[in-house]
C-alpha cells in the first residue's frame, strides 16, 4: 500500500462525494414531481410517452398494482430479449454475421440482463451482434436500472407518506429514472469516454497484422455509450469479455476514475434522495455512512492482501515489491483494482478491471462478502437502497425494542406484517446461494466446469451463485459457466434474487405506508446518528456474514490458511 | 401508594417444583409447536437420541460424544420450558393471592337471597359470581350491574350521567337495572348481579399469563417470526454445509451439525421470550394492576403523552379554603356565612374546609335553618357549582366562570375587585371559586392545592423519556397554569369537560402520538376507549372498566407512571436478550467450525482462537453454554434489565453496550472455561 495509492482512491471517493448532494436532491426533486432544469427540454416527451402509452401519470398505485406493473413489464421484456437474441442472425446490423443464442443461454442471458445483473456466459465480441448489443442488451441497461430505481422510489414513499394507499405509479418512476436521471447521466459519461478513447463505432472491426506478422481481428462497435449505461445502471455487461479491464472499454487510468464514479454516483446519490423524500436528508447520510464505512473496510482489505502478495510467489523468486499482479493490468494499478474490486461487488456492478479469480484469497475474500451481504453496499441502482432499508427495518427491530419501545423506523412501526416480508426477502439470498452450491459441489455435471480443485474451486462455484443471486455478474473466472446445467440455475438464481426479493419488499411497502407516521421525541429510538449507523453496520455483518461464514471458512478463508502453509492444489 | 410492590423470593421452592414438573409436561411437541425455535431444538434433539441409540446397540461412531451432546440438547429444552413455567407459576400465585385479598368495593352477599332474613357476610366484589344476589343499603356502593329484585332505592347515578338528581330503581319493569359504581342514596334493595363475574379482569389477567390460552402480544408475535426465519436461515447454513463438506472431503456427522445448529438458532432469546412476558403481567399486578390484554401492556411502553388529573396526581386531592375574599360593600362576615350555609351539605374535603374555615377564623357556628327545608344543590361535572336554596335565598359556589354565568355575568364585565381576586389566587397556585347569592357576586374563595412531594421530579424523569405529560384540570387557565409550572408539567387542559378529553386524545393521536390516561366516570368511558392504555379506576364505574384496557385495583392515578415504565422495562428486556443471544453466535462459530474441518484441514485451527482442548470438547462446550445460558438468564427474564428514566439514545448506549458487546464476548469466555472443565474431566 502507498500513500499516493490511497490518494487516488481518495480523489475518486470525493468526486462521488461532492456529486452526492447535487444529484440526491436532484432526483428527489424529479421522483416528487417537482420542476427541475431539465423540464423544459423533457417534460413534453414524458407527457407525449404517457399519452403514447395511455398512463395516467396522476393515477397512485398500491403496492400490488406497483408490482403487477412491474412483472408485467419485466416480462415483456424477457419476452423481447430472448427473442432478440434467439433471433439475431435474421436481425439488422449483424456485419460479423452471429447466429443465434442456443436456448439455455438465451434464457440466461435475457434474465441476466432484465434483472440488472449482466451475468456474461458468453464472451460478447464473439457472440452478440450490434442490434443484440443495442436493442437488446443496452436497452435493458437502462431498463432494469429504471426498475430498480422505481421500486426503491415506492420503498421511499411508504415512510415518508402517512397513512397512504399509494406508493407512486410505476410507468411515472420507470419514465423518469430512465429520462431525466439515466439518460443524460449517459450522455454526458460517454462524450466523456469518447473524449478519453472509447471507440463508438457501427463497423464491425478491422484486420491488424500483429508485431509477430500474425493476422488478427480486432473487435469494434458502440463501446462508449454501452459502457457509459453499464457503469451508471450498475449493470456491468462489458462489451468485450475482458470487460473494463479491456482498453476500448476503459483504456487508461483517468477512464477507470471516470468508471468508478459512473458506478458509484446514482446508487451512493439514492439515500440522499431517501432522506429529502422522508424529510430528513440527516437520515440518508447515516445510511449512507453505514454503506461507506463497510466498502472502504472492504477496498482497505484488498488492497492491503493485494499488495502483501503471495508468499508462494516470492519464495520462486516474483519480486514481492508490487504485491500480487496476476490478473490486474499495469494502467490502473494496485489501488485503483483494489478499488474498482470492491466498489464493482459493493454495488452489485459486476464490471471488472480485475480478474477476481486472480486475487489472493483474502482479497477475493472481499467481494465475494460485499456480494453476500446483500448488495447493499451501496448496491445496485435503487436495490441498494431498498436492501439496505430491509436491514434497518431489521436493526430498529432488534435494537429498537432496547429503548423500551415497540420498534418504529421513521415513525413507522414495525410490525409482524413487516418482519415476516423482511425476512421472506432476506431467506432469498442464503437458499438460492448455499442451496445452489451445496448442489452444485456435489453434482459431477457441475463439478467438471470448474479450472481449479481445492477451494479455489468452492470458491468458483461459491462465487457464480452470489454473483447471481446478488444480481452483480461478476465471475470469479474460472467456471466454464456457459453449460445447461449453469446457464439454467444460475438464470434461475438471478430471477429469484430480483423478483423474490422485491415482492415482499413492496408488500412491505404497501403496510408501512399505509401506517400512520409517529411523531418523534426524545424517547424515539434515534435512527440518524453513529450509534444507528454501528449498529446497521453490525446487524448487516451478523445477519449476513453468518449465513456465509462456514461457505467462506471452507473457500477463501480456507485457502489463504493453505498457502501460507505452503500448500497449493 | 397503598402498597410496597414487593416480588417473591425469585426461586420460591414451591414455585420452583411446580415449575419443574409443568417443564417436563411442556415438552409435548404439540404445546412447543407454538415456539418455533424450541421447537426446532426439540425435533433435533430427538433425532440426535436415535443416533446415539443407534451408535450404542451398533457399537459404532463415539457414543460417548453422541450421548452427551443428546443430553444437553435435552437440557436447552427444559430450560427453556422451565423458563416459562417458573414465570408462569410466579404469575399465577400473585394472580392468586390478588384475588383473595385485595378489592376497594366490599360487598354484601346475602346467604338466603329468598329469606327475608337479610342474612350476609361482607365479600369482596371481585368474588361475586354470576347470579349471586347482594344487599345494598343506604350510602353502599353497588358493586356491580345488575337487577333489582326486590326493593325500591333513590340511586345517584352521577357517576354515570353526570346527573345530580338522584333517580328512583325499583324491582320489576324497566328500571330495574342498576349499574356498578352507583350509590345507594336511601332505603335497600336485593340486586342480582348480572354483569359477567367480578373477577373477570383477574381471570383474563391469569388467562394472559397461563400457557394454554396466552396469545403472543403483537411484539412478541413479530419477533417470533424474526426468529424463525433466522432459525430457517441458520437451517439452511448448516443443511448446505454438509454439501459443501463433502465436496472437501469432509465427511460431517449429523450430530456435529445439529450442535451446529442448536448453537447458531436463536434458543436463549427463543427460550425465554414467553417468561419475559409473562414477567411483564407479573410485574403489574405486583402493582395491583390488571392488564386486560397484552397489547395494552406493549402500548405502555410505547405511550408518548400522559393525561394526568390533577387532584389525586400532581396535587393532594384536598383543596383547603385558605381566605376569603369580599368584593366591596359586603362584609367578609357576610361571605363567611354564605359559604357555610352554601357548604352545609358539601361532604368534599373542599366543603369540609370551607366550613372549618369560616367557623375557626370568622367565629360562626353551624346555622339553624329553622322552619325552612333546605334544598340541596350538588356539584355536578356540567353545572360545576354547588349551593343551597333557602327560602328566598340561593346561594352558589363553584368555579369562576360558572358562577359568573349564573350571576349574568362574564369575566370582562365582572367587578374589576373581583377579577384582581380570582387573578391573584390563581396566580399564587391557589383556586379561585365564586361565590353568589340570588344572581349578585359576594366574592371569591381561596382555595390553596397541595403539590405532591416528588412529583416535580417524576414529570422531569418522564421528559428524559420523551414522555410528554399532560395535567387535566376543571381549574381555569390561569390557575391551571400556576400549578402547571410549579408541578413541572409540559402543558395543561384547563377547565376540561370530557369532551375536551376526547377531543385532546383525537388530537394528539392523529400527530401520531400515543396516549394513556387514567378515569372513573362513566363520562371518561369514550376518553378511556379512545386512549392507548386506558386505565379505569377499580372504584370506577363498570362502564369505564370495561372502557379502558386497564384497571388499577388501587385507584390510584400516580399508577399510570409506573404503568408506562412497566411497559418499557418489558420491551428493554425482550431487545436485550434478542440482541445478546444474536450477538452469542460470533463466538459459537469460533468454536465449532475449526473443530468441524480440522480433519480435512487442519490448518484451520488457526481459527481456533479460544485454544480449545479437542474438536469434540468444543463442539460439546458450545452446546453446554447455549444450554445454560438460558438458565443463567432465568432471572434477568423474570426481573427484567435494569431501567433508568433516561433519553431513547442513552438507553441505546448502555444496552447496546451491555448485551450487545457483551454478548459478542461473554461466550467466548463462558465456553473456553466450560471447555477446560471438560477436559479436566475427560469428558470429551
Amino acid at each position: 500500500m502507498t500513500l499516493i495509492g490511497w490518494l487516488q482512491i481518495a480523489v475518486v471517493l470525493a468526486l462521488v462525494l461532492a456529486s452526492l448532494v447535487p444529484l440526491g436532491r436532484y432526483m428527489a426533486q424529479v421522483f416528487t414531481g417537482g420542476r427541475t432544469w431539465l423540464h423544459p427540454v423533457l417534460r413534453p416527451v414524458e407527457t407525449g410517452f404517457y399519452r403514447l402509452a395511455g398512463v395516467d401519470p396522476a393515477r397512485e398505485q398500491g403496492w400490488h398494482s406497483y408490482a403487477v406493473a412491474m412483472l408485467m413489464f419485466s416480462a415483456a421484456g424477457f419476452a423481447s430479449l430472448y427473442a432478440i437474441l434467439r433471433l439475431q442472425a435474421y436481425l439488422p446490423l449483424n456485419p460479423q454475421g452471429f447466429a443465434g443464442l442456443p436456448p439455455d443461454l438465451a434464457f440466461n442471458t435475457a434474465i441476466s440482463f432484465l434483472t440488472n445483473t449482466n451475468w456474461q456466459a458468453y464472451g460478447g465480441e464473439t457472440t452478440m451482434s450490434h442490434f443484440s448489443q443495442m436493442a437488446g442488451l443496452a436497452v435493458h441497461n437502462f431498463l432494469s436500472a429504471a426498475t430498480g430505481i422505481a421500486i426503491a422510489m415506492a420503498v421511499t414513499r411508504a415512510f415518508a407518506r402517512s397513512g397512504a394507499q399509494g406508493l407512486g405509479n410505476f410507468w411515472v418512476d420507470m419514465t423518469r429514472a430512465t429520462l431525466y436521471v439515466l439518460l443524460p447521466l449517459s450522455v454526458v459519461v460517454a462524450l466523456l469516454l469518447i473524449w478519453l478513447g472509447v471507440p463508438q463505432t457501427l463497423a464491425a472491426g478491422f484486420d491488424a497484422t500483429t508485431l509477430e506478422g500474425a493476422q488478427q481481428t480486432i473487435s469494434m462497435g458502440p463501446i462508449a455509450s454501452q459502457e457509459a449505461i453499464k457503469q451508471l445502471g450498475t449493470n456491468g455487461g462489458g462489451f468485450f469479455n475482458a470487460n473494463s479491464a479491456h482498453p476500448f472499454e476503459n483504456p487508461s487510468a483517468l477512464s477507470n476514475m471516470l468508471a468508478i464514479w459512473a458506478m458509484l454516483v446514482v446508487s451512493a446519490a439514492l439515500p440522499i434522495t431517501f432522506g429529502r423524500m422522508v424529510g430528513s436528508e440527516r437520515q440518508g447520510w447515516a445510511i449512507l455512512s453505514a454503506m461507506a464505512f463497510l466498502l472502504i473496510a472492504g477496498v482497505g482489505v484488498v488492497y492491503w492482501a493485494e499488495t502483501s502478495g503471495n508468499p508462494l510467489m516470492a519464495a520462486l523468486g516474483v519480486d514481492p515489491a508490487m504485491g500480487n499482479f496476476e490478473g490486474k493490468e499495469i494502467r490502473f494499478g494496485q489501488s485503483m483494482s483494489a478499488l474498482f474490486v470492491a466498489v464493482t461487488t459493493g454495488l452489485s456492478c459486476g464490471a471488472v478491471n480485475a480478474m477476481h479469480g486472480s486475487l489472493t484469497p483474502l482479497g477475493g475474500l472481499v467481494p465475494l462478502l460485499l456480494i453476500q451481504l446483500g448488495e447493499v453496499l451501496p448496491g445496485g441502482v435503487g436495490s441498494g437502497l431498498y436492501g439496505m432499508v430491509v436491514f434497518a427495518v431489521l436493526a430498529v427491530f432488534v435494537a429498537g425494542l432496547m429503548v423500551g419501545r415497540t420498534p418504529e423506523f421513521l415513525g413507522k412501526k414495525i410490525e409482524a406484517r413487516e418482519i415476516k416480508l423482511a425476512v421472506l426477502a432476506v431467506l432469498i439470498l442464503p437458499m438460492v446461494i448455499l442451496g445452489f452450491t451445496a448442489v452444485s459441489a456435489m453434482l459431477p455435471a457441475a463439478l467438471s466446469s470448474l479450472a481449479n480443485a481445492g477451494p479455489h474451486g468452492l470458491s468458483e462455484l461459491l462465487y457464480a451463485y452470489s454473483s447471481a443471486a446478488g444480481n452483480n455478474g461478476s465471475a470469479f473466472a474460472g467456471l466454464s459457466a456457459n453449460t445447461p446445467w449453469f446457464n439454467t440455475t444460475l438464470g434461475i438464481a438471478m430471477g429469484l434474487g430480483r423478483f423474490a426479493y422485491v415482492i415482499p419488499v413492496l408488500a412491505m411497502a404497501g403496510s408501512l405506508a399505509a401506517k400512520p407516521r409517529a411523531a418523534a421525541s426524545v424517547g424515539t429510538f434515534p435512527t440518524d446518528g453513529g450509534l444507528f449507523i454501528g449498529l446497521l453496520v453490525g446487524v448487516i455483518l451478523i445477519l449476513g456474514g453468518l449465513q456465509f461464514f462456514p461457505a467462506l471458512a471452507l473457500g477463501p478463508v480456507v485457502e489463504h490458511v493453505l498457502m501460507l502453509a505452503g500448500k497449493t492444489f | 401508594m397503598s402498597n410496597s410492590p414487593t416480588a417473591p423470593a425469585l426461586f420460591d421452592r414451591a414455585i420452583i417444583l411446580t415449575a419443574a414438573r409443568d417443564a417436563v409436561l411442556k415438552l409435548d411437541p404439540r404445546k412447543l409447536a407454538r415456539n418455533p425455535v424450541i421447537f426446532v431444538t426439540e425435533v433435533v434433539a430427538a433425532l440426535v437420541t436415535v443416533l446415539w441409540l443407534r451408535e450404542l446397540i451398533l457399537g459404532i461412531g463415539t457414543p460417548l460424544f453422541s450421548g452427551q451432546i443428546a443430553a444437553w440438547l435435552w437440557f436447552t429444552v427444559l430450560f427453556a420450558t422451565f423458563a416459562e413455567a417458573v414465570a408462569e407459576g410466579r404469575g399465577k400465585a400473585q394472580a392468586a393471592s390478588l384475588r383473595q385479598s385485595r378489592s376497594d368495593v366490599q360487598a354484601k352477599l346475602l346467604l338466603h337471597p329468598d329469606a327475608n332474613d337479610n342474612l350476609y357476610e361482607h365479600v369482596s366484589a371481585l368474588q361475586l359470581g354470576l347470579g349471586d344476589v347482594v344487599l345494598v343499603e343506604t350510602g353502599d356502593v353497588i358493586p356491580l350491574d345488575g337487577e333489582i329484585i326486590a326493593g325500591v332505592a333513590a340511586i345517584n347515578e352521577a357517576a354515570i350521567t353526570g346527573e345530580s338528581a338522584p333517580v328512583i330503581r325499583e324491582a320489576g319493569g324497566d328500571r330495574s337495572a342498576v349499574t356498578g359504581g352507583t350509590t345507594v342514596l336511601s332505603d335497600f334493595i336485593k340486586v342480582r348481579i348480572t354483569a359477567a363475574p367480578g373477577s373477570t379482569f383477574i381471570d383474563r389477567m391469569i388467562a394472559l399469563v397461563e400457557g394454554a390460552e396466552r396469545q403472543k402480544t403483537p411484539n412478541e408475535l413479530a419477533l417470533s417470526v424474526l426468529l424463525s426465519g433466522m432459525t430457517l436461515i441458520f437451517l439452511i447454513a448448516t443443511v448446505t454445509l454438509w454439501g459443501l463438506a463433502g465436496y472437501s472431503g469432509t465427511a460431517v456427522s449429523v450430530v456435529v451439525l445439529v450442535a451446529l445448529l442448536v448453537t447458531l438458532i436463536p434458543t436463549t432469546i427463543g427460550g425465554l421470550l414467553s417468561a419475559i412476558g409473562i414477567a411483564g403481567m407479573d410485574r403489574l399486578i405486583r402493582f395491583n394492576v390488571i392488564a386486560t390484554s397484552g397489547r395494552a401492556v406493549e402500548a405502555a411502553g410505547d405511550v408518548d403523552t400522559l393525561l394526568l388529573d390533577k387532584t389525586g396526581t400532581i396535587t393532594f386531592g384536598n383543596r383547603m379554603a385558605a381566605d376569603f375574599v369580599a368584593l366591596p360593600g359586603i362584609t367578609e362576615t357576610d361571605l363567611a356565612a354564605a359559604v357555610l350555609l352554601a357548604s352545609q351539605s358539601d361532604d368534599t374535603p373542599e366543603g369540609r374546609s370551607i366550613v372549618a374555615l369560616a367557623k375557626s377564623e370568622h367565629g360562626l357556628s353551624d346555622p339553624d335553618f329553622g322552619a325552612q327545608t333546605p334544598v340541596i344543590i350538588s356539584f355536578t361535572a356540567q353545572t360545576r357549582m354547588s349551593g343551597i336554596d333557602l327560602g328566598a335565598r340561593q346561594i352558589r359556589k363553584g368555579a369562576v366562570d360558572s358562577v359568573l354565568h349564573y350571576a349574568g355575568l362574564t369575566m370582562d364585565r365582572a367587578p374589576a375587585e373581583f377579577r384582581a381576586a380570582v387573578d391573584r389566587i390563581a396566580r399564587s397556585g391557589g383556586t379561585p371559586l365564586g361565590v353568589a347569592e340570588n344572581g349578585a357576586l359576594l366574592g371569591v374563595i381561596h382555595l390553596k392545592d397541595v403539590i405532591k412531594p416528588n412529583i416535580k421530579e417524576r414529570f422531569a424523569a418522564l421528559r428524559a423519556m420523551g414522555i410528554k405529560t399532560v395535567m387535566v384540570t376543571g381549574d381555569n387557565k390561569v390557575t391551571a397554569a400556576t400549578i402547571a409550572s410549579e408541578a413541572g408539567v409540559d402543558d395543561f387542559l384547563a377547565e376540561a369537560t370530557p369532551e375536551d378529553k376526547l377531543a385532546y386524545i383525537r388530537r394528539e393521536q392523529q400527530g401520531g402520538r400515543l396516549i394513556a390516561m387514567c378515569g372513573d366516570g362513566t363520562n371518561d368511558a369514550p376518553a378511556l376507549a379512545q386512549a392507548d392504555v386506558g386505565v379505569a379506576m377499580q372504584t370506577g364505574t363498570q362502564a369505564a372498566r370495561e372502557a379502558g384496557n386497564m384497571v388499577d385495583l388501587d385507584s390510584s392515578p400516580t399508577k399510570l407512571i409506573e404503568i408506562v415504565e412497566i411497559g418499557k422495562q418489558l420491551l428493554m428486556t425482550r431487545g436485550s436478550l434478542t440482541t445478546f443471544s444474536i450477538a452469542n453466535d460470533v463466538a459459537k462459530y469460533f468454536a465449532i467450525l475449526p473443530a468441524l474441518f480440522i480433519a480435512t484441514y487442519p490448518e484451520l485451527s488457526a481459527l481456533n482462537i479460544m485454544h480449545l482442548g479437542s474438536p469434540q470438547s468444543a463442539i460439546l462446550s458450545a452446546v453446554i453454554f447455549n444450554a445454560l445460558i438460558i438458565v443463567a438468564l432465568i432471572p434477568l427474564a423474570l426481573k427484567g434489565v435494569s431501567y433508568k428514566a433516561s433519553g431513547a439514545a442513552a438507553l441505546l448506549r448502555r444496552n447496546l453496550l451491555i448485551y450487545g458487546l457483551g454478548g459478542l464476548l461473554m461466550p467466548f469466555v463462558g465456553i473456553k472455561i466450560i471447555d477446560l472443565l471438560i477436559n479436566a474431566l475427560h469428558l470429551a
